[in-house]
């Protein structure tokens, strides 16, 4: 028996060595070993694309951890065309085999490249990509009035998806359906919105005296937290999706921004604990609130928990805002990745959108966290801030 | 043992197909499906608004309770009558501070001359700090300036908060001085409609 496995063992590795072509030195073979802010990211070479879908493949595939060098230093090749439609393939270049070859048709090159990068990035990483996902944000003009916006990942094809020339603030999307809680100064008052994009309808979730703002909705879609004072503090609170059953979470001294833990169970959220600023969880059902530690990223506010369960990203304060993300389970001390503010999840919980200020205005950027490679989408449609990335892969 | 070997062989050899892929396929199309595009938004539904809680005179844990925007909403705003008396604030900090306390003494004149009046105070915050948590620091300063004017006898459940975060800037610089005129407490008298 001891034999057999022996054989089988060797049978094995004889198969694996043909494949992957030990020997060939000039290619550096990258492990994903993901470390925060600290891995290396996977050479690829790409050849064959212009313009529109080079860039975009290009985009893509650097916010979810790839580099790209010339090809012999190139572990993956990745190759094509772009004439009518997208084609492309990607070489292995250790085992010498073609682990992707697709062809794509419709819509147009952009969706076709973001289809392709996607392909991609599962036929290397076996994780789904985030090519063809979208986000929500606020754009606010110079007069502090703004919209809220819906746009691909990388900022292209913007819509409004408010027409309220007020404040607007914290677009939370709806996991499994095309709509948005939101918080808008449109009847003058700073309130809580659920809008069905699909509509285009709109309701008052929460209207009470007071503030209501920083909605966040559940990982199932029948709950929304959020900041009320009707009670005369900002504190947490929960309530059914169409704005029944409100039950108040917290009594702390300052607390804000909730969001939610992926399962459902907790609500995290920014506060303030014996004269010191802190993170803290408090269950959905309501009971004690649970301090997070941020050791060394002071001023914790606007947390965001991964899809994945594994981590928290948030803002730290000290001159400048920071970027931070920590392991939710407290294991480990924050990860200091780069400037920038309110950071959400892609989500394959891996890359992040967050905005920073660049001349006193705010732009959205993308920041794969654990190479820290990092890409601006560019200004869209004025001041741009507090994105939310939807949570669905598909659209 | 034989027959194990052969299992072992075959295994291997199907990894390697699997893993090359057969190269003699036609190439895989995917068919591109055109993504969201949201109709523009139609006006809110005419809004219910919750009933207000009561104010029973004690300071319940957490803050006095405040009554709903129904008992506002219709009044009129005059936003010139107490603009003297706006109050200013240390940097991310919601405690007033004792030179304001005359300012809100005139608030609190103003409110006993004319019992039919109602307050609204509106809370804001300079640049500094991130969008959600300045929302709640405004917040936070104008139901510090209702609980300061409630222990000078005026019934809180005729004054009404509302914050600005930081998206309403006095004075749009970026420098000390901008930010000391932005963090502030505005007090708005409301009467009410002529006729009602």
């Amino acid at each position: 028996m001891k034999n057999c496995l022996k054989i089988c063992l060797l049978a094995l590795f004889a198969v694996f060595a043909a494949n992957f072509g030990y020997g060939q030195n000039e290619i550096t073979i990258t492990h994903e070993i993901t470390v925060l802010g600290n891995t290396k990211p996977i050479p690829v070479s790409l050849d064959g694309f212009s313009g529109e879908v080079a860039d975009v493949l290009k985009f893509d595939l650097y916010v979810q951890g790839f580099s790209f060098v010339a090809p012999e230093a190139a572990q993956y090749q990745i190759s094509g065309s772009n004439s009518g439609n997208v084609t492309g393939s990607v070489t292995d270049k250790l085992a010498k085999k073609v682990i992707l070859s697709n062809a794509y048709t419709g819509t147009n090159l952009r969706r076709q490249a973001h289809a392709f990068a996607n392909d991609i990035v599962f036929a290397i990483t076996g994780k789904k990509g985030i090519g063809l996902t979208k986000i929500a944000f606020k754009a606010q003009q110079p007069d502090g009035t703004g919209e809220i916006y819906v746009s691909d990942f990388d900022g292209h094809n913007p819509q409004a998806v408010t027409h309220d020339n007020a404040i607007v603030s914290a677009p939370s999307w709806v996991p499994g359906r095309l709509a948005l809680y939101y918080n808008s100064y449109k009847l003058e008052n700073p309130d809580i919105f659920y809008g069905d994009l699909s509509t285009g309808q709109r309701r008052v979730v929460a209207r009470y005296g007071g503030s209501n703002f920083s909605p966040a909705a559940s990982p199932d879609g029948s709950r929304v937290a959020m900041i009320l004072s009707k009670d005369g503090r900002p504190d947490v609170y929960v309530c059914n999706a169409d704005g029944s059953n409100l039950k108040r979470l917290t009594t702390g001294v300052e607390d804000s921004s909730p969001c939610w833990s992926p399962e459902g169970r907790w609500i995290c959220f920014a506060t303030k604990i014996a004269g010191r600023r802190l993170l803290a969880k408090v269950s959905a059902e309501g009971g004690e609130v649970q301090v997070i530690h941020t050791t060394g990223a002071p001023n914790p506010t606007e947390p965001d928990w991964s899809p994945d369960g594994k981590w928290i990203a948030f803002t730290s304060q000290t001159s400048e805002f920071d970027i931070c993300v920590m392991p939710a389970d407290g294991s480990a001390s924050p990860t200091v990745l780069v400037a920038g503010e309110d950071p959400s999840w892609s989500p394959n919980s891996r890359t992040l959108v967050f905005n920073h200020s660049v001349s006193h205005r705010q732009t959205l950027s993308v920041l794969d966290v654990f190479t820290k490679q990092v890409k601006d989408v560019g200004r869209i449609a004025g001041s741009d801030s507090e994105p939310a990335w939807r949570k669905d892969l598909n659209f | 043992m034989k027959t194990t070997l052969i299992y072992s062989l075959a295994f291997a050899v199907a990894v390697t197909m699997a893993a090359t892929g057969c190269r003699h396929k036609a190439t895989p199309i995917t068919p591109m499906h055109a993504g969201m595009t949201p109709p523009p938004p139609t006006e809110p539904m005419p809004p219910t608004l919750p009933p207000g809680p009561t104010f029973t005179g004690e300071t319940p844990i957490g803050g006095i309770p405040m009554g709903g925007q129904e008992l506002y909403q219709d009044m009129v705003q005059d936003r010139a009558a107490l603009a003297a008396y706006t109050i200013h604030f240390a940097y991310d900090s919601s405690v007033i501070r004792k030179s304001e306390q005359a300012s809100l003494q005139s608030v609190a004149q103003a409110l006993a001359a004319d019992s039919n009046t109602k307050l609204l105070v509106e809370g804001n915050c300079d640049e500094r700090g991130t969008e959600e948590y300045n929302r709640s620091l405004g917040e936070r300063r104008a139901l510090a300036a209702r609980e300061a004017l409630a222990k000078l006898g005026v019934d809180p459940m005729r004054v009404f908060t509302r914050s600005y975060g930081k998206d309403k800037p006095v004075d749009p610089g970026h420098d000390e001085a901008a930010w000391q005129k932005n963090r502030h407490d505005d007090f708005v008298l409301l009467h009410p409609k002529p006729g009602s």
